[in-house]
């Protein structure tokens, strides 16, 4: 919403400055987004047309216009412009202008060898609308301005207001002008409203069906005929370029400054092209139109139409149609002034993507009861600058509005802003609101005013004065220093946990959109369910992620391609598997790439490894507390890991849940990716699969003991076939004595000469110890034998002797 | 002279000159060997007569003392100086670099989470999450924000069906509907996440991170709200003042709604919290709308509270001086490497938040 503070003071008397209009507005919740000067050398740009245009004898695009700009010699001026003609009135900056939008200042300059003098300029230029798709067009009836200012004199500033949806009031500027006097700014001036006297019928029929989703309940209309339509007054067309509108000509000019200036949107007919009356009805599915922004629409059933015997005139509310629109020779005007229902215009325009200014304001709701002010005000100025007789307003209604009665608990006030202000303040800025208000006990009677659609309860109430009042009101109450409840939960402590502990091993943390290429995702994806974003902002960004793996290499390959080799990188967050609130699980996703101890002088490099990432895993879910004895880890992976080169981990042989993979990726997909890297490794660990002892981790803990009885260290090296796994036999050893056998490492792994084909050689260092005693060389000798008997049982090893 | 003043002069003169570790052996074998002077001295104890044997005994102890500690301290000799000859030999350049070894970093947002957490701890919130994947009645209706309602405009938002039931959370206020759903008042919690518009320039982000508050008890008013914030504020950036302006405003789910500005200049191309005369927005707030309360069974003649929702982004940003919030997002391992926090810089309150 744009204002100026001189449109402000026709509707408030004050004695306060710009400066303090500002703080103010913000103040009182109507946010002032920015404030531009127009009136910086604005006198410089010139109503001017174009007399000639040729071709740029060195661009095709480009035209070499004759421009009269009032003065005896016509101005050169290159322009690129598709609409640059002959004839075309438009608007001329010469050297030295600074243009609004770009704050850029205009030289004379050679362009392609042709030399300009100031340029013609765009609506979106001139800050005039987001038009730029070609210079500014006047209509015809500026040839008398060419050569005069295009921008009046006013001083005042271009005061861009940010209006919540919740205040359609103060989408004009009187409704700006009572908020600020509410708060003590000033006085509201009386609206000097001129009544349509007159004695004519109004004899345009107009019928509201009265049908379900009826979008229109009140339909106001006046007809005024034999009119002249013409270039509007000096003073309307400035009061219109004050806050950046186009002035076109005059009724157009009036209907919108009356909905600029009082929130009453208006729509004029002509007359004469209304086919036996009007008919507001709903649109049947497929009857089509072409509306006032000559696009052609096609209807779907129940939108709110204006039609007459021959078809759709317009859609209520939002767009006017091109067949009835009032041209330069409209003699007779017919003028609308209706209610249309919020729900209905937002369908509509919704349906059809339409935007306008008056879809803005209907959608918010209009006032109901600005109907007759409405039409009273624009007959009477058209009449005025137009001339031509005026019939009677004609109302029609198919329902009526009622009034809100609120009983206002004073006492709730200072309950929700914890500051008190006595009652009499509170009607006093009630009643500057246009409440009407009435004490009973420590209630209020109140009545709200026709232009409040989101007033409807007491907290309504509330928030006006509290608004009003000012938030600078409220008294800061410091907050208690005390927990009740534990900060965390267990899952969160481990969310928390296991992104520092992986960040410890190295990796840097990303955090990646929660979609995805699915080009990408189908490569992780497995078996789940591609989740489509209806609406994505690109094809790239079109499903749910079902693994962090399709973005982290992604975004690997663009780090690998500016030229880093060995990087770490992981992602904590959502993956998901349905599209339902609460299919989403949380998996710590990481990636390693290249070499360890590249172009190091003192240790040799060598390929990151599946070992490398596996450590990292294996002692992150350590360092988060589970036991490493109980792990069980085989090699069942997802396809998007190397088959023989990766695994998954369980926390315990019960296999219920896999805690984590890890792997190399598959080779496959780096060639499809055209990823290049000496290698990469991933890994996977499920956050929710992680389960949970009952007991805090300080319980879990057994008892510290130590044995101080001398320990013996075995070497034992196993053939066994290719097939078994190390884990197979730390397993079997680890059976014969938990309480003897502390500890069990396997040193070397040996395939070739002296060793069968198909078969390896497993090299196992045990140690053990007594708690109770020291061993003795028989002790020593059975559980040797014992661990040798086992093993080959178990897993059909022999020992190498 | 006696045999043993004769043995003490003699080796201990030997041992006087420049010996190697198996010359000084040999004296030793030679003195203490089993045949040794001193061992065969010993033996004769017993053949000497009563009178003198006391003190013969007692000057052979010394004499014995006296060379043995002589062999050792000459044996440490020896052996210090071999080892130093040894050392000058072993020489490196220490200079070398050390062994390659990689850092890991936290991301800055997620830094930012928990500091943020770290301070409504502090005062007695909790944390609570919801889904990304969120129905339309929890993100817009059961927030006062009802179908074909304009504000639904102001959330560009990402859907997952035709039919808009399915969608991507505009911001973290459906954690407040699941919570008091969930739960019996009083609630006191934070619920930081990511959040989704469909959105997408220099300064807007599809997937963005908020962190929503909400106090519910008997009396909470907006006087405890402006406490809160300023709490926050002042907590998370680190300084003694702060300048905070609530502006009215307006959100469907709070009422009375307001959002709130911080004071800030820039010094050098610094931004400089709590001083200056620009204003910076940094959240919305306001009064739980009797509305909301009554979608999610709450009394509201008993209970009453606040909510905010501020952008995680936005803050760690301004804190630590990161002008593109695309970049957040970007996984670029420079950025990464140059924005992010070591991950042992876990944020607490005794230590103070960052370094």
């Amino acid at each position: 919403m744009k204002i100026t503070f001189d449109w402000l003071q026709d509707h408030l008397k004050t004695n306060l400055k710009e400066k303090h209009l500002l703080e103010q507005l913000t103040n009182i919740g109507l946010e002032v987004e920015s404030v531009a000067s127009l009136s910086a050398d604005n006198e410089l740009f010139k109503i001017a047309k174009i007399i000639k245009t040729e071709k740029h004898p060195n661009a095709d695009r480009l035209k070499v216009c004759d421009v009269n700009v009032g003065e005896k010699e016509f101005k050169k001026v290159v322009c690129g412009a598709a609409n640059a003609r002959e004839g075309l009135i438009t608007i001329y900056a010469p050297p030295g202008a600074t243009i609004p939008k770009t704050k850029t200042k205009l030289v004379v300059a050679k362009i392609r060898g042709v030399t300009s003098y100031g340029m013609l300029c765009s609506e979106s230029e001139l800050n005039l609308s987001d038009e730029s798709d070609g210079i500014t067009e006047l209509s015809t009836k500026f040839e008398k301005s060419i050569g005069k200012n295009f921008f009046s004199k006013s001083k005042s500033n271009l005061i861009d207001l940010s209006i919540t949806p919740n205040r359609p009031d103060c989408l004009g500027v009187r409704g700006v002008a009572r908020d600020l006097v509410a708060s003590g700014f000033g006085k509201l001036l009386e609206l000097k409203e001129k009544k349509i006297k007159s004695t004519t019928k109004q004899n345009l029929k107009v019928k509201i069906i009265k049908e379900k989703k009826q979008g229109c309940t009140a339909f106001g209309s006046c007809l005024i005929t034999n009119v002249k339509n013409t270039e509007s007054p000096q003073w309307l067309k400035d009061k219109l370029i004050s806050v950046g509108q186009k002035p076109i000509s005059a009724i157009v000019d009036i209907t919108n400054y009356v909905m600029l200036d009082i929130n009453r949107p208006l729509h004029a007919y002509d007359a004469d092209k209304i086919e036996n009356g009007i008919i507001v009805r709903n649109s049947n599915s497929g009857e089509k139109f072409t509306a006032l922004d000559n696009k052609n629409y096609k209807l779907d059933k129940d939108m709110c139409v204006i039609s007459d015997q021959k078809g759709v005139l317009g859609l209520g509310g939002i767009i006017g149609g091109i067949r009835s629109g009032t041209e330069l020779d409209t003699k007779n005007i017919f003028l609308e002034s209706a209610y249309f229902e919020p729900r209905s215009i937002r369908n509509t325009s919704k349906k059809l993507n339409l935007d306008t200014d008056a879809k803005f304001r209907f959608e918010r709701g209009i006032d109901p009861s600005s109907i007759e002010s409405g039409l009273n005000k624009a007959a009477s100025l058209i009449k005025e600058i137009c001339g031509g007789e005026i019939s009677k307003i004609d109302i029609q209604k198919i329902g009526t509005h009622k009034t809100k009665i609120i009983k206002f608990d004073t006492d709730l006030f200072e309950k929700i802003s914890g500051f008190k202000i006595p009652t009499k303040e509170m009607i006093k800025i009630l009643e500057d609101l246009g409440f009407k208000c009435k004490k009973e006990k420590k209630y209020l009677k109140l009545t709200v005013p026709s232009w409040r659609p989101d007033i409807s309860q007491e907290i309504d109430i509330v928030e006006e004065l509290v608004r009003i009042t000012g938030f600078d009101k409220i008294k800061i109450i410091t907050p208690i220093k005390e927990r009740t409840k534990s900060t965390l939960t267990q899952t969160q402590k481990l969310f928390h946990f296991l992104q520092r502990a992986i960040a410890s091993k190295g990796y840097l943390e990303a955090i990646t959109w929660s979609f995805t290429d699915s080009n990408y995702n189908d490569y992780f994806k497995q078996t789940k369910k591609e989740i489509k974003i209806i609406n994505p902002i690109s094809s790239e960004l079109g499903v749910l992620r079902n693994s962090i793996f399709s973005n982290l290499i992604m975004y690997i390959s663009k780090n690998l391609d500016r030229g880093f080799k060995d990087l770490s990188i992981f992602e904590i967050g959502p993956v998901f598997f349905g599209s339902s609130p609460g299919e989403q699980t949380t998996v710590v996703c990481g990636l390693s790439s290249g070499k360890k101890s590249r172009l190091s002088w003192i240790d040799k490099e060598r390929n990151v490894d599946v070992f490398d990432v596996k450590r990292d895993v294996i002692q992150t879910l350590i360092e988060a507390g589970y036991n490493s004895d109980k792990f069980f880890i085989d090699d069942n992976t997802p396809n998007y890991y190397h088959p023989g080169k990766s695994g998954r981990i369980f926390l315990n042989k019960d296999k219920d849940q896999v805690a984590a993979y890890f792997g190399e990726i598959h080779p496959n997909i780096l060639k499809n990716l055209d990823i290049k890297t000496d290698a990469l490794i991933g890994f996977e660990i499920f956050l929710e699969h992680l389960k949970f002892s009952r007991k805090k981790l300080n319980d879990q803990r057994p008892k510290f003991t130590t044995s101080d009885f001398q320990k013996s260290e075995r070497d034992f090296a196993f053939v066994v076939n290719r097939d078994v796994k190390a884990q197979d036999l730390i397993n079997a050893i680890s059976s014969v004595d938990q309480k003897l056998i502390s500890n069990i490492k396997v040193f070397d792994v040996y395939e070739g000469e002296n060793i069968p084909d198909n078969q390896k050689s497993i090299a196992i260092s045990v140690t053990i110890q007594s708690p109770e005693k020291t061993l003795n060389d028989k002790d020593l000798e059975k559980i040797n034998n014992l661990i040798i008997q086992t093993v080959e049982n178990i897993t059909g090893a022999k020992i190498r002797s | 002279m006696s045999d043993l003043k004769k043995i003490r002069e003699e080796f201990i003169s030997k041992l006087k000159g420049k010996l190697d570790l198996s010359e000084i052996n040999q004296i030793k074998l030679d003195l203490f060997g089993k045949n040794g002077l001193v061992s065969s001295q010993f033996k004769k104890i017993g053949t000497i007569n009563e009178s003198e044997r006391k003190k013969f005994a007692s000057d052979l102890n010394v004499i014995k003392d006296e060379l043995q500690n002589l062999i050792n301290s000459k044996i440490n000799e020896v052996e210090n100086a071999e080892i130093n000859k040894k050392l000058d030999k072993e020489k490196i350049d220490i200079t070398l670099p050390e062994r390659p070894f990689v850092r890991g970093k936290i991301h800055p947002v997620s830094q930012t989470i928990d500091e943020i957490s770290s301070i409504f701890s502090e005062i007695g919130f909790s944390v609570e999450e919801g889904p990304d994947v969120e129905n339309e009645y929890n993100n817009f209706t059961a927030l006062n924000t009802p179908d074909n309602h304009p504000a639904r405009d102001m959330h560009d938002t990402f859907y997952l069906d035709e039919k808009k039931q399915k969608l991507l959370r505009t911001h973290t206020s459906p954690v407040q509907i699941r919570t008091m759903l969930k739960d019996k008042p009083p609630f006191k919690i934070i619920a930081p996440g990511r959040t989704y518009r469909s959105d997408s320039d220099q300064t807007h982000a599809p997937m963005f991170h908020q962190v929503e508050g909400l106090h519910i008890d008997k009396n909470i008013n907006m006087g405890h709200l402006k406490g809160c914030l300023n709490y926050l504020i002042k907590e998370f950036f680190e300084v003694d003042k702060i300048k905070m302006r609530f502006r009215p405003s307006h959100f469907p789910f709070t009422e009375p709604s307001a959002e709130v500005d911080i004071g800030y200049e820039m010094k050098d191309g610094k931004i400089i919290i709590g001083e200056g005369n620009q204003w910076l927005e940094i959240l919305g707030c306001g009064m739980v709308h009797p509305n909301v309360l009554k979608n999610v069974k709450v009394d509201s003649t008993k209970f009453q509270g606040y909510a905010f929702g501020i952008g995680i982004d936005r803050l760690a940003m301004l804190k630590y001086g990161i002008n593109d919030l695309r970049a957040f997002f970007d996984c670029d391992y420079r950025w990464l490497n140059h924005f992010g926090f070591d991950p042992l810089d876990v944020p607490t309150n005794y230590r103070g938040l960052s370094r």
